[in-house]
């Protein structure tokens, strides 16, 4: 009897322990990203001024001016970049979901495993790849120049494995009974697909879009050698400019002005933040739709 | 007996190398509720698929034989023009996740109906038709999800009128609903055969007994494929049936 409450308390002691390691690991890796964010935000926000974003950096070494061009610069970037891999990620998308998984050649179907590979690889691959792809083809083959141009066209290979990824989940989380009761009307596999398919997933493919607005936002490497690095207002397409992030590096790596690359910095952090807020709202507003 | 509405002869279908069907003949009688039964697996849906080749839609399936509607086979027609003939009601309701207007007004729709008012009229008369008016009327622009199961299912049968089919195919329409919604499914139905040719399919055999004129009675055969044993007037299948199967079937012996 004894040996036995000694065992039952002997599992609960274990029980015990293991929990307070994990609290540990969680209240360590909050703390760790508290820090981080927090410092950011804490150096930089001392040194923001309504200035700072209305007026373009001065170059040079001094790092002095604020960042109205990098603003411009990325906003601009993004529109581009998404105007680019939108159609062609989300075209994939729907076409691997709707129509290549209903395709009997084996041919299509090779191409097709070959494809979600590739989606799959490219993913993962470091964005400088796709920058160092985008110099040599962009940049210099098509003499793009470091543009906006060459950059949202190096971008879209970035981002267009996350918009076919995504596009994909969205489309998989249609019931297949909508498209049943679609094609049983006498509605074409086309107009099943943009009338009742597409916009049953709208919220989850623009989750994909705003989570490449924010990779966009957030890559420097790949900018590097595709946009340039001009800290002039950009004015066209064929432009050299300079985002937020890449503006950080170019602060921190090339000025003395540490407190600016701060300040700039923490200005992203915020921006990143409210991307993901924004992708919360729409994620719960999405299994709200579909949990029913 | 009636004239037929739809006519199998023959007809053979094939998920790859497993027969689903063999040989089923069958007429179903125009302005009748006609319904099969038979155990699971039987082959009971995959006729009723046939009737709208909704059986296309799965990879690997093949047909012989033939299946005619109002004298012309269905497998030489544009399938957009005999689905436009022959609507479908799915064994879970389905509404799309739109308004119970733009459900209603979905198959029109596609089928090149603009005009404001002739699809007013058309959302209208489908929901007067399928019982869901007096419920709607006040509020067309509540989606479609958030009615009750029943009323779920009468907003798709709804939709299936909108196009003006001649046949209406029913799978097991009433199997996921509460009996008092079964119950205004079943008055529905026999309200819609005055305009429509109904075929159902049901594992009920009290429904089939209360709401069909005709009963086609299905069974496996030794190679698991689904063979048409008996067909004829409902109270002949169930008072006194041909066949012994069709007997120790209904008096509830296997199934």
């Amino acid at each position: 009897m004894g040996e036995k409450v000694n065992r039952l308390r002997f599992r609960k002691l274990r029980q015990t322990g293991a929990f307070s390691l994990l609290w540990f690991a969680g209240a360590v890796s909050v703390l760790i990203m508290v820090f981080v964010v927090g410092y950011v935000i804490f150096k930089g926000f001392v040194h923001l001024t309504p200035d700072f974003f209305t007026t373009p950096p001065r170059g040079g070494l001094s790092g002095e001016g604020g960042i109205s061009s990098t603003i411009i610069a990325t906003v601009y970037l993004v529109i581009c970049t998404l105007i680019v891999a939108t159609p062609l990620g989300v075209g994939a998308g729907v076409f691997l979901i709707e129509y290549a998984d209903n395709l009997k050649s084996s041919m299509i179907k090779k191409f097709v495993a070959l494809a979600r590979f590739g989606v799959e690889t490219l993913a993962g691959v470091p964005s400088i790849i796709f920058g160092l792809f985008g110099y040599a083809l962009f940049v210099t083959a098509m003499h793009f120049g470091f543009s906006i141009l060459s950059a949202a066209l190096a971008g879209s290979c970035l981002v267009i494995p996350v918009i076919i990824r995504t596009t994909e989940e969205a489309l998989k989380a249609v019931p297949d009974s909508y498209r049943y009761a679609s094609l049983a009307m006498g509605a074409s596999r086309w107009e099943t697909i943009r009338k009742v398919v597409l916009p049953s997933a709208v919220t989850g493919i623009s989750t994909g879009l705003i989570l490449s607005a924010g990779r966009i936002v957030s890559e420097t490497a790949i900018f590097y050698v595709t946009l340039g690095g001009s800290y002039r207002t950009p004015t066209s397409i064929m432009s050299s400019g300079r985002t937020m992030a890449l503006h950080v590096y170019y602060l921190a790596m090339e000025t003395r002005a540490f407190d600016k690359a701060m300040a700039t910095g923490a200005v992203l952090v915020v921006l990143i933040i409210i991307i993901n807020l924004v992708i919360n709202v729409i994620s719960r507003r999405l299994s709200a739709e579909t949990g029913s | 007996m009636t004239e037929a509405r739809m006519r199998t002869v023959d007809y053979n279908l094939y998920y790859g190398s497993f027969k689903a069907l063999t040989n089923v003949t069958l007429n179903i009688p125009v302005n009748r509720i006609t319904a099969i039964i038979g155990p699971s697996g039987c082959g009971k849906s995959s006729l009723l698929r046939s009737f709208n080749r909704m059986n296309e839609l799965i990879p690997g399936v093949r047909t012989t034989g033939e299946v005619f509607l109002d004298g012309e086979n269905i497998f030489s027609k544009d399938v957009v023009e005999l689905r436009k003939k022959v609507g479908m009601v799915f064994q879970r309701p389905n509404p799309f996740p739109k308004s119970v207007y733009d459900n209603v007004a979905y198959g029109p729709r596609i089928h090149g109906i603009r005009d404001k008012t002739i699809l007013a009229e058309i959302v209208e008369s489908s929901l007067k038709s399928a019982a869901l008016w007096d419920e709607v009327k006040d509020n067309l622009g509540k989606s479609g999800l958030a009615l009750s199961g029943g009323q779920q299912q009468r907003l798709c049968i709804a939709r299936a009128l909108a196009i003006e089919p001649e046949v209406v195919l029913m799978d097991e329409p009433a199997s996921a609903l509460d009996p008092v919604a079964t119950l205004k499914i079943e008055e529905l139905m026999e309200k819609l055969k005055q305009k429509y040719t109904i075929v159902i399919v049901t594992h009920n055999m009290q429904q089939a007994a209360r709401v069909s004129d005709f009963t086609a009675f299905m069974l496996t055969d030794e190679q698991r494929s689904g063979n048409m044993i008996e067909f004829g007037p409902t109270t002949d299948i169930f008072t006194n049936p041909v066949d012994s199967r069709t007997e120790d079937y209904i008096s509830g012996r296997f199934g």
